[in-house]
């Protein structure tokens, strides 16, 4: 059955317990920045799409030059804060760090990079000053990730920029779609301040795109447009009983759990997650610790070509979720309107398919799951109406560029999850930042 | 298995480690302490005139996460009444009879004042003295400690002085506080010392505090120079002790070796260089007197390993070693080479050699991994690369000879072969 306040006030904040603790102590962080090498052109930095001169900002923990150290990381990313908490670093800095080749531990980067970024934060360091006006304006629009990073570099060159954001706060996705115990919703509140902190960035909530605005009206208004709206709609699986009470959206559960509070979020009491992306996996791992008693991860191919870290997958292992491989879901059976089973359809590997995966293919044989909540995370989908109303070049609702950010249309830039339909934070930012780029050169700014 | 035994100037303990004159040689507790845990003998903290300390009185560096790289002191002598110093000292010898005491002395400047303390340490049954000429703060000021040790003049008065009252070996400790010790250390032979130490603690600043400005050791808003010690002065200690080693006058004398002794490996080298024992302070004050333990099975190891069964087979081995420059070989040549099975693409080598040597590293890009070689005909083997390194014998270095025969300066020279071609 599916019922909201099974835990205690208790189990919530244990459940929801930061799962990646900052150090304890400046002297615990010393020691970890004083294993850094300090490795010239580093495989960390190489392997951060924004680039942080990482063995830099860890050379200034070390020296106790933090506020330059916060300098160095922001720099790069002005969400370095944030990234500390959720990049899946595994995959990135930490993973290339030099001493995984020696079979020692890797530095703990983003343990590093959040403490200067939180010390930052709490501290109110502006880092960075605006430069001389220059007269010119900007509409963002969507204050996510790369929102707020192009919004950042443009306030930073002197440029007037306002954001809208059709939900009721900033941070896209960091705020409303990350799993609670990798941030919390008051951090994510903090980081968005920090950020507009540098000033002449306005941010207008609830106003979306193709509702409230126009990309007509915005053209006229302003200097230039960035397009950062990201993808929106869950994919729909295209199976009977989809519509039954009891499937839900993976975004929306777990936007409902950052916005609605714990124990008013309902959960089922055997859930099947569909999908093995990071969103799948941040959606089992909080159904579990909502107090679901068995939660089922359902993934078409291997645990080769999962789409999440092993990290993550040890987290949800770790949290009791079952996972099984090779099925794809047939239908969703239901009594009185309600979920009560998930036929799955049990798959074989056969040829690797464009992404170079191995794809699924049905063996014909199925197999039932007694559930009774079905969350879906099997990707999500663009916006493809309001790009294709736009006359925007698009692939499938993607956006398509002609170089790092710039549009079809002139003086319309965009990037983020709305140009590569959903990848990290982090690339988001990075997007943000050529965006800024591209638009100050078309302004002649720089 | 091989024997630690040590004899200096008949002066005889199980093992040449020895606790220098300071403060862990203080009092009886700490002596009996020491000798519990294993140490050869102690030279006790140096008695003389009445002083009054400090506080505080320390201050050190660190280095990474290494804490206590470099310690400095501004504590004077023994503070305590002489009478119980002498009183504990005999009582320390009589519980431990095979260990080695040796105490340290710095009397007022005058004959009579020497002769006076040197009878009363006798009268302890102590082993044999240590000469305190190398004290740089607080008791120079007053013409004793480094003021004497500085003057070898002054040093030779002293060490005559001394000569004429004592009956047991005397052993005349040197300062660095110096532009050589060769001079001190001849002058102190000549006039009759049986043995020399080496070093006492180099005057230094260990750094400031950025918020007050005062440099440390801080002391009611002031500060002085100390004496600096432990791993950090290794090197120089070394040098000084090689200088005395290799001179023929100061050589005809045993050596206690001392200045950052921390471990075995850094006993065997001031060995090798010719100190017959040495002593230890820093590492003791740093760990505590338990450090002893692997100090003696270390040696014990490596001297089995070695073929050494004493200690004589390897003291001074490698004085002769340390030459003249221009009586390297010229004609050796060394390349850098990298194990690329090792190697963990951390470019420290690379940007190394590349701003602040011979640009003989090539760096092939990749993502996240450059592949690092060495250009053979650029590198001139300075070592830089392999220091810098953090995988141990990642990078090697191979013999290239220019040319098969020793070729050195003067001869490179009197041949008339081009210069500048590296």
């Amino acid at each position: 059955m599916i019922q909201s306040n099974r835990l205690t006030k208790e189990q919530y904040t244990v459940n929801f317990s930061d799962i990646h603790p900052p150090f304890e102590t400046a002297d615990a962080a010393l020691v970890e920045a004083n294993r850094c090498l300090f490795c010239y052109d580093a495989p960390c930095t190489k392997s951060c799409p924004t680039g942080i001169d990482v063995p830099k900002f860890i050379k200034q923990i070390a020296t106790e030059n933090i506020k330059g150290s916060a300098h160095t990381i922001f720099s790069s990313n002005i969400m370095g804060a944030g990234c500390s908490k959720v990049c899946p670093v595994e995959k990135l800095c930490e993973g290339s760090c030099v001493f995984n080749l020696m079979e020692e531990e890797p530095i703990p980067i983003a343990k590093l990079q959040r403490y200067s970024t939180e010390k930052a934060m709490e501290k109110n360091w502006q880092l960075f000053r605006r430069n001389e006006p220059t007269g010119k304006k900007v509409a963002v629009v969507g204050a996510g990730p790369a929102g707020l990073s192009c919004a950042h570099v443009l306030s930073r060159a002197g440029v007037d920029v306002t954001i809208y954001e059709k939900e009721a706060k900033g941070g896209g996705l960091m705020t409303y779609g990350i799993a609670a115990y990798k941030v919390t919703p008051q951090f994510c509140e903090d980081e968005v301040n920090y950020i507009l902190g540098i000033g002449g960035i306005e941010v207008r909530y609830n106003q979306e795109l193709g509702k409230d605005i126009s990309l007509t009206q915005l053209k006229k208004d302003y200097d230039a447009v960035y397009l950062a709206m990201g993808v929106g709609i869950a994919r729909k699986l295209d199976i009977p009983g989809e519509k039954l009470e009891g499937v839900v959206d993976a975004i929306q559960f777990i936007y409902d759990i950052r916005s609605n509070g714990f124990s008013s979020v309902p959960v089922g009491d055997k859930v099947a997650v569909i999908g093995m992306g990071m969103t799948a996996i941040d959606a089992a791992t909080q159904a579990k610790r909502l107090g679901a008693s068995e939660v089922t991860l359902v993934y078409r191919r291997t645990e080769a070509e999962k789409p999440c870290t092993d990290v993550e997958l040890d987290i949800a292992k770790l949290d009791g979720c079952e996972i099984i491989w090779l099925a794809a879901p047939l239908k969703v059976k239901g009594s009185n309107g309600k979920v009560k089973q998930l036929v799955c359809s049990k798959m074989k590997l056969g040829e690797p398919d464009a992404s170079g995966r191995r794809s699924p293919v049905d063996t014909g044989e199925t197999f039932a799951m007694e559930v009774d909540m079905v969350i879906k995370a099997a990707g999500q989908v663009p916006y493809e109406k309001l790009v294709k109303k736009y006359k925007l070049d698009n692939k499938n609702g993607k956006l398509v560029l002609k170089d790092k950010a710039t549009t079809n249309i002139k003086g319309v830039f965009a990037g983020g999850d709305a140009v590569n339909g959903g990848k990290e934070v982090v690339d988001a930012v990075q997007a943000g930042k050529d965006g800024a780029k591209a638009i100050l050169e078309f302004l002649k700014l720089c | 298995m091989a024997s630690l035994e040590s004899n200096f100037l008949g002066i005889k303990s199980p093992n040449p480690f020895w606790l220098a004159s300071a403060p862990p040689t203080d009092k009886k507790v700490n002596v009996l302490r020491a000798f519990e845990a294993g140490w050869g003998g102690v030279v006790w903290k140096t008695l003389g005139s009445q002083v009054k300390n400090v506080s505080s009185r320390y201050s050190s560096v660190n280095f990474g996460s290494k804490r206590m790289m470099g310690l400095n002191n501004i504590e004077l002598i023994s503070d305590r009444p002489l009478d119980l110093n002498l009183k504990e000292i005999k009582e320390c010898i009589k519980l431990f009879p095979d260990r080695a005491m040796v105490v340290s002395l710095m009397a007022d400047n005058d004959r009579k004042s020497w002769h006076e303390l040197i009878k009363k340490v006798e009268d302890t049954g102590a082993h044999g003295l240590e000469l305190n000429f190398g004290c740089p703060h607080g008791m120079t000021e007053r013409g004793m400690g480094a003021a004497v040790g500085q003057d070898p003049e002054i040093a030779c008065m002293v060490v005559e002085w001394v000569m004429e009252a004592a009956t047991i070996p005397v052993i005349t400790k040197l300062t660095p506080n110096v532009h050589s010790v060769v001079p001190t250390g001849r002058s102190v032979v000549k006039a009759g010392t049986n043995g020399l130490s080496l070093i006492n603690t180099i005057q230094s600043v260990t750094g400031i505090d950025l918020d007050t400005f005062v440099p440390n050791p801080y002391v009611a808003g002031k500060s002085v120079f100390g004496g600096y010690c432990g791993p950090a002065v290794k090197p120089i200690a070394l040098k000084m002790l090689t200088t005395i080693a290799q001179d023929e006058v100061t050589n005809k004398v045993p050596i206690s070796g001392i200045g950052g002794v921390s471990t075995w490996k850094d006993a065997v080298e001031f060995m090798l260089l010719g100190a017959s024992n040495v002593q230890v302070c820093t590492a003791a004050m740093n760990h505590g007197f338990r450090i002893v333990e692997d100090m003696i099975e270390g040696l014990n190891n490596w001297m089995d390993e070695k073929g050494f069964n004493t200690l004589n087979d390897f003291i001074g081995k490698s004085v002769e070693k340390i030459t003249h420059w221009e009586d390297l070989d010229i004609n050796y040549h060394h390349i850098a080479k990298i194990n690329q099975d090792k190697c963990i693409h951390c470019g420290l080598c690379y940007i190394a050699c590349e701003d602040a040597s011979h640009q003989s590293i090539n760096l092939e890009y990749g993502k996240p991994y450059n592949t690092y070689t060495v250009k053979e005909q650029e590198c001139v083997g300075c070592n830089l690369c392999k220091l810098v390194c953090p995988v141990n014998d990642c990078i090697t270095m191979e013999e290239h000879r220019v040319a098969p025969e020793y070729l050195n300066w003067i001869e490179f020279q009197q041949r008339g072969l081009p210069l500048n071609d590296h």
